[in-house]
């Protein structure tokens, strides 16, 4: 099947969910309110609480739940073949994820703009809140480790990329000391920005770097996955503004002009769909694809992550309580359009069957490697770009995405490290220092401890999935419990929030059985975790909605209607 | 006419990137100022007490704010330029 086919149903899919499905949404289950009055203007108070544009809060949203994972994800999925990684992906992103993110805006929104993590401690319980910090410390480790893993491994295979990478760092850096010293107006930095990231990019081939094949018995992979932690750990103390912040806006920019090419040369060329649109011959140690596959495309479809992103900061911009149909619905779209890029490039970019399932030769293989050797080749033959510096282009796009995040994700993960000590009254650990290095000694062991030399960092990817599902089955709980005490119809969230749970689950065990038979026992026990905190959700879940029903049968017998019914 | 409507234009389209560049760490910046001034009282009880200022290298999180400050304090007292060499603003 022709790419432009895929291309223009996955879209024009995604398209009709907006514009019909999440209507229905809005108006009839989260009846959102224009005349509402948002936390934002309500608490304005020019830092957190600021009445934000919608246009610009969609950009902030997408931008911030949009990174490497909706690449990884489905690229590491074809594997089963592209129909049902593309299924998913659409169906995902219309009936869970627009449902998810819009809903923890209006929830958070409707809550004086907290947080999912304090909601589920209102909403649900205790218990369940402290399942949550688990539960996002576990994906903070997983996202830097396995990116770190990912980043290297890209940096290993093309070398033409070193450049621009580290280079983009200097034009960020550069950018932020512009932006604060000369007033420049944001338009001409942004050109400024771009060009160079660009002329960095067509640097790249010209000067690939590698490091050496050993360097005190460290293969490269190991080296760079260091080096990435070294810098990740300075990154991650530096002030925002002068790092992060120019880092996010450039890579917020770049995501459009990367996205535009890809989907322009696929209008341009009409690249074939190579790979088998259900692949029956997938190579030996494939998991099965049921449930593995709605674990392995987490961001893409639906994830927890957007969920925190939501409740965190765009539900205290937000003006109208109706902009949260496009902020969330629209920000889940733009994450599903970046998947279907990804899926796309991953098995319409090779010339034959033969090639890519020489690419895709065991599970995990194929991967952003895949998603840049594709893209690659459709946007060299759509735009006429030439091969090395549209491999150079998706390398720098990919990598500059996990890089970030991981910046932010170790800083997280340091704030964690120094609430523990102050909860626990450990002072070394509340100090930067010490705080960071204990981040980042997490994520090394963590990256190390699934093979040797970091190579088998990706066997944690869905991992991964299956941990990040569980956030967004946390917000689906908090989402469908806010419901059923309004007495609305709770099952567009109920569903997927069971379908998610059963999926995850059966991942978990069959992950462990996995592990298990291969004696990784470091895997194994983290399976554990996860499994253990998935099964609490569980029973939570039933717990809070059988205690809801009771509630509800009571107040019917005795004749009384709750106040909240009436909203 | 179409001049005026060019840089009105552009002037919108550098607002709208400003707002896109700022709203996502507002609060960071904002947190790292408070934390500074809460600093500075302590700096300035210290010092009332004698004890020495610890030049500290967090200042560096409050240039985007002390530059501006800064700025307009030594226009406002009649210098055309930054009078420390270390501090420059303009």
């Amino acid at each position: 099947m022709n790419a432009i086919f895929v291309l223009i149903a996955g879209l024009g899919a995604m398209a009709l969910g907006y514009v019909f499905y999440s209507k229905f949404i809005a108006e009839k289950i989260y009846r959102l309110d224009a005349n509402f009055r948002t936390p934002a203007h309500e608490f304005e108070d020019g830092v957190d609480f600021v009445p934000t544009n919608k246009f610009v809060l969609w950009g902030h949203h997408f931008t911030s739940v949009a990174g490497a994972a909706p690449i990884i994800g489905p690229a590491i999925a074809v594997i089963w073949g592209w129909v049902p990684a593309f299924l998913w992906v659409i169906f995902g992103t219309i009936f869970f994820a627009g449902v998810h993110d819009a809903g923890a805006i209006w929830a958070s929104n409707r809550n004086k703009a907290k947080s999912i993590g304090a909601l589920t401690g209102d909403v649900v319980g205790k218990r369940a809140r402290s399942l949550f910090m688990i539960v996002i410390f576990l994906v903070l480790l997983m996202v830097n480790a396995v990116f770190a893993v990912v980043i290297a491994g890209l940096l290993v295979d093309f070398p033409s990329a070193v450049v621009p990478v580290w280079g983009a760092i200097f034009v960020a850096l550069i950018i932020g000391q512009l932006i604060y010293r000369k007033y420049i107006g944001l338009i001409a930095v942004s050109f400024i920005g771009v060009l160079a990231l660009y002329g960095l990019i067509g640097l790249g081939p010209l000067f690939p770097v590698e490091l050496a094949d050993s360097f005190m018995g460290m293969a490269q992979n190991t080296q760079w996955i260091l080096i990435l932690f070294l810098y990740a750990a300075i990154a991650s103390l530096l002030p925002v503004w002068m790092l992060l912040q120019p880092r996010d806006y450039i890579n917020g920019l770049q995501l459009f002009i990367g996205l535009i090419l890809v989907y322009a040369a696929v209008l341009i060329s009409g690249p074939e769909m190579v790979a088998p649109a259900f692949n029956s011959n997938v190579p030996e140690g494939t998991p099965s694809i049921i449930p593995l596959l709605f674990v392995t495309i987490a961001c893409g479809a639906i994830s927890g992550f957007h969920g925190l992103v939501a409740g965190g900061t765009t539900s205290k911009q937000l003006n109208k309580e109706t902009d949260a149909r496009f902020v969330g619905y629209f920000g889940a779209v733009g994450e599903g359009s970046l998947a279907l890029a990804a899926i796309i490039a991953a098995t319409a970019g090779f010339a034959t069957v033969a090639d890519w399932e020489a690419v895709y030769s065991a599970f995990g293989q194929g991967g952003v490697n895949a998603f840049v050797s594709g893209g690659a080749s459709i946007i060299s033959n759509g735009i006429g770009l030439e091969l090395s510096l549209a491999e150079t282009l998706l390398t720098v796009m990919a990598v500059l995405f996990a890089g970030t995040t991981m910046d932010t994700g170790l800083r997280l993960q340091r704030y964690i490290f120094q609430e523990w000590g102050n909860i626990y009254n450990i002072n070394w650990m509340q100090k930067v220092l010490p705080s960071t290095l204990l981040a980042v000694g997490a994520c090394l062991i963590l990256a190390f401890g699934a093979g040797s030399g970091g190579s088998g960092g990706l066997l944690i990817w869905p991992l991964f999935g299956t941990t990040n599902q569980l956030l967004a089955g946390l917000t689906l709980l908090v989402i469908t419990v806010i419901l059923a005490r309004l007495g609305r119809n709770v099952y567009f969230t109920l569903i997927p929030l069971v379908f998610l749970l059963i999926m995850t689950v059966m991942a978990l065990l069959l992950q462990l059985r996995t592990f298990y038979a291969a004696g990784d026992w470091f895997l194994f026990g983290l399976d554990l975790v996860v499994l253990v905190a998935a099964i609490f959700i569980a029973l939570e879940c039933a717990a809070t909605l059988s205690r809801l029903r009771t509630e509800g049968s009571g107040e019917k017998a005795s004749g009384e209607k709750s106040a909240d019914k009436k909203d | 006419m179409q001049i005026k409507k060019i840089k009105a234009w552009w002037d919108k389209a550098n607002h709208f990137a400003e707002e896109a560049y700022n709203a996502p760490y507002r609060s960071a910046i904002a947190r790292a100022k408070r934390e500074e001034d809460d600093l500075f009282m302590l700096l300035v009880f210290s010092e009332m007490m004698g004890v020495p200022n610890p030049a500290s290298y967090y200042t560096m999180e409050l240039q985007p704010l002390l530059l501006e400050r800064f700025h307009d304090w030594h226009i406002r007292m009649g210098m055309e330029k930054s009078p420390l060499d270390h501090f420059k603003c303009c």
